[in-house]
């Protein structure tokens, strides 16, 4: 099973012919994952990859003569929230945004008109997801990855590729590992992720990852104390050392006031039975110490 | 992105809204010559405001009433020599003293939780909303915004019933709505007005009549979007970015000075973060935040370097790469290259993983730099650097 991506989901790429999206896309393709097809206007009817993908001037073309179910998009900022609602109107169901710098308020129509059309956003600014052994879509490096049962979900991009390596070094698998993003409207929230995770069978163990700002690891660590009571969780908070009122590079990492500080996280995460990680490198034991045995 | 009280103003008086006259001044002469204007008006007082960029102006000293020229004049001279919060005050706005009837609070806000722009209003204005949320949350009501169809003037006349303004209903439909309309106008996170005040004007023949207006304004900018909106980025306030960040801002870098000795680069702010964690962890104290951005190429690795060497107070550095959209083998090749140009040298540890760190590997095993398997070894060996030790 795992969540939102694995063997059989079929992948467009939006800007497929652009630098990140050949090199990503061709990693993507390297993992395992079905890339059908590209989109980038106007090249509709060209190869991309060594001529192993096929690319469509637009999403409606590629769903109709591929099948896509998935998309990744790579596309400018100005031109991101746009992709998000063709994918959603061309009836792609889990839609990968990546980009990053994207106006907040550009996302709300967008994230409304995905909800409308029944699909799934995951970020922008996120890295993407994967399932081990079946599929990749993002920037995640495959390599980092071990097959496994633990479900990985994190504000952040390569934080996210810090904890998961640390996990295969010490011979704990994921099972879908997602990085939701780091802006302050995004598609999937970390309570989104966990009831995801809830519901898949092959999932045995969660690991989240946050970081300062908002308050989305308060409400998914209220949500787990009640319904993941007795999955093993571990948890990791960026940020500890940031001072008040600077916002450390990602749009939602800021602290204001006593909202979205990593002590309030801390504590709200552990209240709900997370062990919370003062590395990375710890979140491997904290989950056999939670009982976890993968 | 924050701005000061006197440029939120401006911005909406553009949009329309009602905002009672003010002037700027930097000197105590300039207040008091503003003061003369607005007292020669009609007006019985001034109200002179600190211009900074930090909360609690008024309990630190730094809004203050006045009753002549003179009086404003001193009073502008002790506001324009207070620091608060650290901040020194270079400029303070003058402008008529309402005569107040009543506050209250209203704001349009950017709310991540529900994914939609909310309006929030409080019939209790004039005190920090914080606390009033805190300590009495019925007292504050939110309505959000359509996310495709906007902020309908139904809404703003339920906003305008529940916090008891009836009898302005246009004047707080107008301002309600407007409040919106200037958040898209400049794609703004937060337009806030405390207090917005129902206030006692004179009119003609000693009439007295009361009206809506707002006497404060908070706005913040969305940085991401701040490219397509000619002239609002001439509204940074310096005193709000250290010449550092600032530097940093313009290499397309994302730089926080703070107070330690050894300096971060990192790609990613989560990472970024927590490399600054894993410092204080080992016993030492991160010189910066800085996030060389996903995708960074050589010469923004050899820009970030210069900044860091640029604070003398770093004794060591610290790299933590994990390539995913960045390529290790391209920021090794900056590193090089920014150890060919820099003047100084301190003791620097290097760590890259992921995408291309095999390259990498062997770039920095030919230029000799010092690297680290893991971030917890990395941060351990700076801090041991920072001290003396050997890198």
């Amino acid at each position: 099973m795992s969540i939102l991506i694995d063997r059989s989901s079929r992948v467009v790429v939006h800007g497929l012919t652009g630098r990140e999206g050949s090199f990503h896309g061709a990693a993507m393709l390297d993992y395992g994952t079905q890339v059908v097809a590209g989109m980038t206007p106007g090249k509709g009817g060209q190869t991309a990859l060594d001529g192993r993908v096929p690319v469509f001037d637009t999403i409606a073309d590629a769903v109709r003569e591929t099948g896509a179910d998935t998309s990744c998009i790579f596309v400018p900022a100005a031109g991101a929230p746009d992709a998000v609602t063709e994918a959603a109107a061309a009836g792609i169901k889990t839609i990968f945004c990546i980009t990053e710098g994207i106006p907040a308020l550009d996302m709300i129509p967008a994230v409304e008109l995905v909800r409308a059309a029944g699909a799934r956003l995951i970020g922008p600014n996120c890295p993407g997801a994967t399932t081990p052994g079946q599929a990749k879509v993002g920037i995640i490096p495959g390599s980092i990855h071990r097959e496994g049962r633990v479900g990985v979900v994190s504000r952040s991009g390569t934080l996210t590729y810090e904890a998961v390596q640390a996990m295969s070094d010490a011979g704990v698998g994921q099972s879908t590992c997602v990085g939701i993003g780091g802006d302050p409207i995004i598609g999937t929230t970390f309570l989104d992720a966990l009831q995801l995770f809830a519901g898949d069978p092959e999932t045995d163990a969660i690991v989240l990852i946050g970081e300062i700002g908002g308050a989305a690891e308060e409400t998914a660590a209220a949500w787990a104390a009640e319904h993941l009571r007795d999955v093993p969780k571990a948890a990791f908070i960026a940020g500890r050392t940031a001072p008040e009122g600077k916002r450390m590079g990602h749009a939602g990492a800021i602290i204001s006031g006593s909202a979205g500080t990593a002590t309030s996280k801390v504590e709200a995460l552990e209240a709900a039975g997370f062990r919370v990680a003062g590395s990375p490198t710890e979140l491997p034991q904290l989950l056999r110490d939670a009982g976890y045995r993968g | 992105m924050k701005i000061q009280e006197a440029d939120a103003k401006s911005l909406l008086v553009a949009q329309g809204l009602p905002v009672p006259p003010w002037e700027v001044a930097q000197t105590a002469a300039e207040a008091r010559a503003a003061a003369n204007r607005f007292l020669a008006a009609g007006g019985k007082q001034v109200v002179i405001k600190a211009q900074v960029l930090v909360g609690g102006r008024g309990k630190a000293g730094g809004v203050k009433l006045a009753g002549s020229a003179e009086e404003a004049e001193r009073v502008a001279a002790a506001i324009l020599a207070l620091q608060i919060k650290g901040i020194a005050v270079h400029k303070v706005l003058v402008g008529p003293a309402a005569d107040i009837v009543k506050e209250f609070y209203l704001a349009a806000v950017l709310d991540r939780a529900s994914r939609r722009v909310i309006l929030m209003g409080s019939a209790e204005g004039g005190v920090e909303i914080e606390q009033v949320a805190a300590d009495r949350p019925e007292a504050i009501v939110t309505i959000p915004a359509h996310p495709l169809a906007g902020f309908l003037p139904f809404k703003a006349r339920q906003m305008a019933f529940r916090l008891g303004l009836g009898d302005h209903l246009k004047d707080a439909v107008a301002i309600a709505t407007g409040l919106v309309r200037t958040m898209h106008a400049y794609d703004a996170d937060l337009v806030e007005i405390n207090p917005l005040a129902v206030v006692r004007e004179a009119g003609a023949a000693g009439a007295v009549s009361e009206r809506l207006q707002c006497l404060d304004a908070k706005i913040t900018l969305d940085d991401s979007a701040l490219a397509r909106h000619a002239g609002l980025e001439d509204l940074r306030d310096p005193d709000d970015e250290d010449p550092a960040d600032r530097a940093a801002r313009e290499a397309g870098l994302t730089f926080i000075k703070l107070d330690g000795t050894i300096g971060c680069m990192v790609n990613g702010a989560g990472l970024a973060m927590a490399t600054m964690d894993l410092v204080k962890r080992a016993g030492g104290e991160p010189a910066n935040f800085l996030d060389i951005g996903g995708g960074a190429r050589a010469d923004k690795v050899t820009a970030a370097m210069r900044l860091i060497l640029a604070d003398p107070k770093v004794d060591a550095i610290l790299v933590n790469i994990f390539g995913g959209i960045t390529r290790g083998d391209e920021v090794a090749r900056g590193l090089i290259e920014a150890r060919q140009q820099q003047e100084r040298d301190v003791p620097m540890v290097v760590r890259i993983v992921g995408t291309n760190a095999e390259g990498a590997a062997v770039l920095l095993r030919e230029a000799r730099f010092e690297t680290a398997a893991t971030l917890d070894e990395a941060a351990r060996r700076a801090v041991a650097a920072s001290r003396g030790a050997p890198a």
